[in-house]
Parts: structure tokens; C-alpha cells; sequence
């Protein structure tokens, strides 16, 4: 057992690393190499930015041609008739649907995910580890468009017991109340969009519980705490970031499905309480099912729905990055 | 209370590889025994083996007894996780819980063995962190994390974490290797007061901390690289530093080898 070949002690983290700031500190004569590395980085860096910029130009200008002509209230609006003149339309469907599937998908996702995480790298043995971790992996390569006819033509009917089951049970709670049409509704479509993002998860899971340090482990273990006890006390904290920061790619993935999702939901311009009945719709389905037939104004209406989900996805990453930091130095970074 | 550690014929074994052969020693109550030897004699192996932490290495597994009080810890029926809430251990490197505060990490091991209520746990934190010589240090700065302090202090807080489950036994495994000199006679110090309550075995690569702070010291060597490590002798620290009775202890620590 090699526990001691790490070093602890580390000097107090300061605030900011400074790496790059030593670096451009440095003045002295250059090597060709270094010149040439140096623009390349920044370069790329800087290319970087100008591609942000330009898409966020793009959305933001086609977008307010579209949100100028509407005679709806774009945030409010249960409609999408861009054809009327002047056209009526608003983002407030797509967008409580956007939420509510990827709520579901995180739900069911990320406590799976961690579960599979923690199976691979603290309970399972050596020769089934790897075979585990390799048909998670093989889930990720699955093309989306192949996950959404899968959802449509297996998960789809096979969906109505549960939905009976849900109905009878939770039904009085009004979010799991069923009309008994199609399962082609918003829990379905989490329950798809749960397994596309759980290869994500789990593969960055894993490669954070990895890392916990042998020596922290141990000491839980000196102090009588079981197997489960150790996970608690030493790899979920230490873990804790790099979970919700996995969490964060899901979720980035689950927002911005598309193919899966118009090939499984039966759209409509509503929102309802519940899971179980088919209507809702989200930002990339929407867009998917109509930007084929859509005119100049239709497309512009749909760039500013795309706008509004980019914004969405900006709000969600702050998030998680406030979380993060909030605890920083109870990250163990600091160890 | 301190209990008395009987090790008979103890083998220990890193897969196919065994580490360290036919051990047996009795360390008494309250008192400290070290244990000095070259690198990978087994002495560190030999440690572990006694708070059943050896398993928890892939491939590890031990053949032997080892007695505490009456009671074999290796018995069928031991659930090796009982056995280290009553044999406490500290690691070469102060390995506090990054991600919990000062507090919560000497109320960590109260916490596994049951529920307290919040002024017993306080006073239970407060009492070991005071054993540990660090409770003047720490005690306005209990919610900050354990990370934040100074590797010395890290260490102490490490000892009060392991003895505020009052273990019958403590284990330290060459607890100042990392640490600078004033730190190091702090927690020599503090080995001191703690053997007056618990039994102590200290692995340590420093033959002047084996000759300052144990009782007895027993020293552990192996015929080549690749042998198992063996127990050489064991005696009062005294007779060992002054006229060990085999040629190979004089030789190691009048520095001719190792």
C-alpha cells in the first residue's frame, strides 16, 4: 500500500492561481518555440471569445427582428402562430417544459449515476469493474436519433403499466395524474433523457471518487467506520464537486436534446401539472419539428427560443459554479 | 482502558508475497513500544496488522493470533471494523478530513459509534482536542476547516480525532516523518502524557525519537530484499540503544548498515 508518496504539505491555497500571471510575469529573452506556442495559445484563446461573440450577435439579432413583430408577449404567451400576421408567440411552454423534463432526467439520473460511480470504483470486483464501465461507456455512443426511435418503439408502450401504476397510487397529487392517452408524455421523455445523460455522469463520477486520496479513505477506516461509512465520511465530500459538476454536463445535455425528444413527446401548446398526460414541448423540439417549414419570421422566432434556452443554460452553469465555490475550501483541494 | 497486545506467531502476506514471518512480542498496558528497522522490513506492514488495517490492502491476509486482553482479534466472529474503533491509528501523513471542520473531525468517530448530544459531543471534542495539546490553538477557529492548519497541527488534530473514541490502543505509524523539528517534539511530548491512558506502539525511522520516547523498542530486520521482514529482538529501549543482545540491532543503530 502506497500512501505517502503524495505531498500534504502544501502551502495555504491562495485565492487565485497565478500560474498564468508568473508566466506573462517573466520577461527575458524567448525562444523561437515558446513564441510560436505562446500565439498559437492565444490564438485559439481568442478565437474562443470571437465565436462566443458571433453566436451571441447572430441570436441576439435575429431574435429581436422576431420578439420586435410579435403581438404576443414573448415570455408569456401559450402560442406558437408565426404564420398570422402579425405573428403570436411565446416561450413560456417551451420553456417550462424544457425545465420540467430535464428535472425528471436529473432526478432519476444523477442518484443512479453516483450509484454506478461508487459500485465501480468501491464495491465491485476487478473483473467486473472494467466490463461495467466499459457498457457505460458504449451507452454514450449511442446516436440520439437511435435513443429517440428506441423511446418511441419500445419505451412507449411499454410505459402504460407504470403509468397505470403511478395514476392509481400518486394520481391525487395531480402530477401523476394520467387521462390514459399515449405515453408519450414529459415523464417518458425524462425517463429517456435520464438514460442518454447517465454515461456522462457516471464516467465523470467515477474519475473524481477515483481520486480520492488512499490516505483519506484510511482514516475513516482506522476509526471503525464500515464500507458505506467511508463513502460518507470520505468520498462523497471529496466527490461533492466533481458530482455536481457532472451533474452540469447532463443537465447541458438533457436542456439541449433535441432528436430524442421530438421523436418521443406528442407536442402541444399547453402546460399542465402533469407528468403522465401527453402535450408540453421543449426549446430544441420545438425548433426541430418547425424549422423545416418555417418562414424568414418563423426562424426568427425559433432563434430567439434558442436564445432564450442558451441563457437558461448560462443561468444553470453560474449556478452550479456559485455551488461550487461556496465551499471551496472545504473541497479538499486544499489537501 | 489500556489494554495489553499478545502477537503469536503472526505471517503476514501481500498476495503470494509474504512480508513479514513468525512474529510474536507482547506489548504491555500503558506503555510505548517502538518499532525501528530498515525500510521494508515490515515493521509498518506489522503495525497494520494489529488494528486489522493489513486487509484492507488487495491481497493482504494474515495468518496468527494477536491477543487483546483475552480476546483474539483475528477470532472467527471479529468484525474487523469493531476491532478499529478499539485500536486507534495515525498516519505518516496528517490525513484530517478535507471537506469537514475542526470540530467535526474529532467528533468523526463519536459520530460512527453512536449518538451523543450536542454538549456532550462539545465537551468530548473539547477533552481530547485539550489531550492532544491543541485545543488553545484551535478552539476559536473550531468550524474552520482541519485543512487550514499547520502540518504539526494537522497532526494533533489527527491524534485528538483517534483518541476521542477512546481506542485501548494507539497506533502510530512514523507519526513525525513529515513534520519539522519543533512539531516533531510536540507530538514527542504529547506521546508522553497519552501513555499514562492508552497503549502505544510508534513506528519510527529516527532512532533518537525510539530512544526518547519508548519503553521498549523492538527492532525488526530482513535477510534480503525479496525475505519476509523478521522480528530481530525486542527489549527495554535502554538495553536495546545501550547493549542489545544481537549484533545485527548494535549494527543498525550505531548507523554501520540501513
Amino acid at each position: 500500500m502506497d500512501i505517502s508518496t503524495q505531498t500534504t504539505d502544501a502551502p495555504p491555497p491562495s485565492p487565485e492561481p497565478t500560474l498564468s500571471g508568473q508566466a506573462r510575469g517573466a520577461r527575458g529573452a524567448t525562444r523561437p518555440g515558446d513564441r510560436v506556442f505562446l500565439g498559437l495559445s492565444r490564438g485559439s484563446g481568442i478565437l474562443l471569445l470571437v465565436i462566443m461573440a458571433a453566436i451571441a450577435v447572430f441570436l441576439t439579432y435575429r431574435a429581436s427582428l422576431a420578439i420586435s413583430r410579435d403581438h404576443g408577449n414573448f415570455l408569456t404567451t401559450f402560442e406558437w402562430n408565426t404564420n398570422l400576421n402579425p405573428p403570436v408567440f411565446g416561450i413560456a411552454v417551451l420553456a417550462f417544459g424544457t425545465i420540467v423534463s430535464s428535472v425528471v432526467a436529473m432526478a432519476i439520473a444523477v442518484p443512479i449515476s453516483v450509484a454506478i460511480a461508487l459500485f465501480i470504483t468501491h464495491y465491485a470486483p476487478r473483473r467486473l469493474a472494467g466490463p461495467v464501465a466499459y457498457v457505460i461507456d458504449l451507452l454514450a455512443a449511442v446516436p440520439s436519433i437511435v435513443y429517440g426511435l428506441w423511446g418511441a418503439l419500445v419505451l412507449v408502450p411499454h410505459m402504460t403499466g407504470l403509468y397505470g401504476w403511478l395514476d392509481r397510487y400518486l394520481g391525487w397529487t395531480g402530477v401523476f395524474d394520467w387521462e390514459g392517452g399515449a405515453p408519450r408524455s414529459m415523464l417518458t421523455v425524462g425517463i429517456l433523457l435520464a438514460i442518454m445523460i447517465l454515461p456522462i455522469i457516471t464516467n465523470v463520477s467515477r474519475e473524481v471518487f477515483r481520486q480520492v486520496p488512499q490516505m483519506h479513505e484510511e482514516a475513516a477506516l482506522a476509526l471503525g467506520a464500515t464500507r458505506w461509512e467511508v463513502i460518507r465520511m470520505a468520498v462523497l465530500p471529496f466527490g461533492r464537486s466533481g458530482v455536481i459538476s457532472a451533474s452540469m454536463l447532463g443537465l447541458g445535455r438533457a436542456l439541449g436534446e433535441t432528436m430524442a425528444v421530438a421523436t418521443v413527446l406528442s407536442p402541444t401548446f399547453d402546460i399542465q401539472a402533469s407528468l403522465l398526460n401527453p402535450g408540453g414541448g421543449t426549446f430544441a423540439q420545438n425548433i426541430a419539428s418547425k424549422f423545416s417549414e418555417a418562414t424568414q419570421d418563423g426562424r426568427d422566432a425559433l432563434i430567439a427560443s434558442g436564445l432564450v434556452l442558451f441563457v437558461i443554460t448560462l443561468l444553470v452553469n453560474g449556478a452550479a459554479r456559485a455551488i461550487i465555490a461556496r465551499r471551496k475550501e472545504y473541497s479538499g483541494a486544499n489537501a | 482502558m489500556a489494554k495489553r497486545i499478545d502477537v503469536s506467531g503472526l505471517t503476514a502476506y501481500y498476495g503470494s508475497h509474504k512480508a513479514i514471518e513468525d512474529i510474536s512480542m507482547t506489548v504491555e498496558p500503558r506503555s510505548v513500544t517502538a518499532f525501528i528497522g530498515p525500510s521494508g522490513c515490515g515493521k509498518s506492514t506489522f503495525l497494520r496488522t494489529l488494528n486489522r488495517m493489513h486487509e484492507v490492502t488487495s491481497g493482504g491476509r494474515v495468518e496468527g493470533k494477536v491477543l487483546l486482553d483475552d480476546e483474539d482479534l483475528y477470532g472467527a466472529g471479529i468484525d474487523p471494523v469493531s476491532v478499529r474503533r478499539e485500536v486507534g491509528m495515525v498516519f505518516q501523513r496528517p490525513n484530517p478530513f478535507p471537506t469537514m471542520s475542526i470540530f467535526d473531525n474529532v467528533a468523526a468517530g463519536l459520530r460512527l459509534n453512536g449518538s451523543y448530544r450536542k454538549s456532550e459531543l462539545s465537551d468530548i471534542v473539547e477533552k481530547s482536542l485539550k489531550g492532544a495539546n491543541l485545543w488553545n490553538e484551535v478552539k476559536d477557529r473550531l468550524n474552520k476547516p482541519g485543512s487550514g492548519l499547520s502540518g504539526g497541527q494537522q497532526q494533533r488534530l489527527c491524534i485528538a480525532r483517534a483518541i476521542a473514541v477512546e481506542p485501548k490502543v494507539l497506533l502510530m505509524d512514523e507519526p513525525c516523518s513529515a513534520l519539522d523539528p519543533i512539531s516533531t517534539l510536540a507530538i514527542e511530548d504529547l506521546i508522553g502524557e497519552l501513555k499514562e491512558r492508552f497503549t502505544i506502539v510508534i513506528v519510527t525511522h529516527n532512532m533518537q525519537q525510539a530512544a526518547r520516547v519508548s519503553d521498549r523498542t523492538a527492532f525488526f530486520n530482513l535477510a534480503a530484499v525479496g525475505q519476509p521482514g523478521r522480528l530481530i529482538e525486542i527489549d527495554d529501549t535502554e538495553r536495546i540503544f545501550s547493549n542489545p543482545s544481537v549484533q545485527a540491532t548494535e549494527d543498525y543503530i550505531s548507523g554501520r548498515f540501513g
